[in-house]
């Protein structure tokens, strides 16, 4: 269960934005978090606190593969992801890693920057505490359930060479 | 099946796969660079095995700040060159290498039919081979240096047919830039691109290896085409790997099929600061630039700069511009050399630099000031993308650069 404040961005947020090129030569996720966003909001960073969530519109975390992208979201503080669409590779590195991310039709358009959400991960539902209103993010298909239950996809390699 | 279907299906071990199955692949290579290799060996050596799966298939490649700009990013190629050189994969550094993708075609790593995963999104650029090739991320890329294999979603394809006959300073970057511009830039999301018609015969690999490179621009898994003639051309210049050829069935089935006459299509250019924000060159408008690029995995191959030379030749670089030509790989800066082509760039003053992704990601190399403007053949022109948040990149292929180049604003090659 997470809780917290509302971060909003629109269409096409790219993992340039998210963390510039600039910074890829460090990779200690800390670092990176010091600069999530700054080039599109330079307010992120100072105002992020433990538990926020970011809500997007569609293909969120486009561009380039770099894993640094969700590794500062994640170490930013912010507890999850809510957009409309993901790109693809930032979809997978935020699973392998652990940022968890929901996907919604409606729930982008029904939270406004700065709302208190509340998000099941179990039930996949996120609530908008500050309206009342409730929205059911789509359910993960089966094999990536199993990847978020296992912990991430180092965990889930780590059984594999076990049991080989 | 059609033909990212029939690779993906070779390569999990079934007769038959369908978009939307979950399957695990097998990869014929797997490839990182200095900014994804440290993080991939950090999440590698978490997994707790001795020994990569098969070093012969790994290969790293220092590239996008090298030979390195800072400390610190000599520090991450330094992770990688030691940790390849422990475990003994395939590696280049300076004085072999190049840009990643320019690279491992010329070195002939990759061949038609191949599975390739890459920690970088451009990995798609070897779909112009007829290979399966997609990016991910670095623990992706872990789990797989260690067991060989990786999940992946079976994607959905949606073909691509141009016709008609390449008009004469169209290419590969013009046919992409105004795909990206009718689909948008997720108008491929999750789905593999297949490119063919008639303009895509007449286009050479380079043009190809274009095309397939901007796959991801579109939010594109892959992007794929047909093995002809000249692609065994390259393949049998490049590698002595056997291949395999893999071709649709008359019944595959596609997600969607777009069709396009590009006859009479002019030069493309995509304003800031989206790829999609694609306009002829002639509706651009009085654009001034304060820069201009020519390279990168998208257009730093011999015939792009062939293209920037045929144009550059006797000519001036506006005294306002920074022209900045990068070749692709040690190999293309000596064929260009060779050719004279160095000599026509020198003379018209732009300035060669040795292969790097550099400027491209903002790394170093020709960074931008706020204000300012620069014409690149690179493949993004997102905010803050070659610089300043405050700058602008606006794409194009080589011959809209070096016409630009020349008379300091966005120019259509057609008017030197």
């Amino acid at each position: 269960m997470f809780k917290g404040e509302a971060y909003k961005y629109g269409a096409n947020v790219d993992t340039d934005a998210i963390i510039p090129a600039r910074y890829l030569n460090i990779s200690e996720p800390a670092l990176l978090a010091e600069h999530c966003m700054e080039d599109i909001d330079i307010d992120f960073v100072k105002r992020v606190k433990k538990g926020d969530i970011i809500t997007a519109t569609t293909n969120f975390g486009c561009g380039s593969s770099r894993e640094h992208a969700p590794l500062a979201i994640k170490a930013s503080g912010i507890s999850c992801v809510i957009a409309k669409s993901f790109a693809r590779i930032f979809f997978r590195n935020s699973i392998d890693i652990g940022l968890p991310l929901l996907e919604s039709d409606d729930a982008p358009d029904g939270i406004k920057a700065g709302d208190t959400v509340e998000v099941d991960l179990e039930k996949g539902t996120i609530k908008n505490v500050t309206t009342g209103k409730q929205f059911t993010a789509k359910p993960y298909p089966e094999f990536m359930s199993e990847l978020v239950k296992a912990g991430g996809l180092i965990e889930y390699t780590k059984r594999r060479v076990v049991t080989r | 099946m059609n033909f990212a279907e029939k690779i993906l299906a070779a390569h999990c071990g079934k007769r038959k796969v369908a978009p939307g199955e979950f399957i695990n692949v097998r990869s014929d290579l797997i490839l990182s660079n200095d900014i994804t290799a440290p993080i991939a060996i950090r999440e590698f050596k978490r997994i707790g095995v001795k020994k990569v799966f098969d070093p012969k298939k790994i290969v790293m490649v220092a590239d996008h700040f090298v030979p390195n700009k800072d400390i610190t990013s000599a520090e991450q190629t330094k992770i990688m060159r030691d940790f390849a050189y422990e475990y003994g994969i395939i590696y280049y550094d300076v004085g072999q290498m190049g840009i990643e993708h320019c690279l491992l075609p010329e070195k002939g790593l990759v061949v038609p039919g191949d599975v390739v995963i890459g920690a970088d999104s451009h990995t798609c650029t070897y779909g112009a081979l007829g290979a399966f090739a997609t990016g991910m991320g670095s623990t992706d890329i872990a789990a797989a240096m260690a067991t060989g294999d990786i999940w992946m979603k079976v994607p959905q394809t949606i073909k691509f047919v141009y016709h008609g006959k390449l008009p004469k300073w169209v290419g590969g970057k013009d046919l992409i830039l105004y795909t990206i511009g009718q689909i948008g830039v997720d108008g491929a999301l999750y789905a593999a691109m297949e490119f063919t018609g008639k303009a895509i015969d007449q286009l050479p690999m380079d043009g190809r290896f274009t095309m397939a490179n901007m796959a991801i621009e579109a939010g594109g898994k892959a992007g794929l085409f047909h093995v002809d003639k000249k692609t065994l051309d390259y393949v049998k210049e490049h590698a002595t790997r056997p291949h395999k050829v893999y071709e649709p069935d008359k019944n595959a089935e596609y997600a969607q099929v777009y069709e396009w006459d590009i006859s009479k299509m002019e030069p493309q250019v995509s304003l800031p600061h989206l790829p999609s924000n694609a306009k002829p060159v002639s509706k651009v408008g009085n654009i001034i630039i304060d820069q201009a690029v020519i390279g990168s995995c998208t257009n730093g191959r011999l015939s792009d700069l062939r293209t920037a030379a045929e144009i550059l030749k006797g000519k001036k670089v506006h005294p306002k511009v920074r022209c900045i030509v990068i070749p692709g790989t040690q190999q293309i800066y000596l064929d260009a050399m060779k050719e004279g082509l160095l000599e026509i760039f020198i003379k018209a003053g732009a300035v060669v630099s040795t292969p790097t992704c550099g400027p491209c990601l903002g790394g170093y190399m020709g960074i931008l000031a706020g204000g300012e403007r620069c014409i690149s053949t690179t493949n993004r022109n997102f905010v803050g993308r070659m610089g300043s948040p405050k700058s602008e990149v606006y794409l194009a292929g080589p011959a809209v650069a070096a016409a630009s180049a020349i008379k300091g604003k966005i120019t259509s090659p057609e008017k030197i």
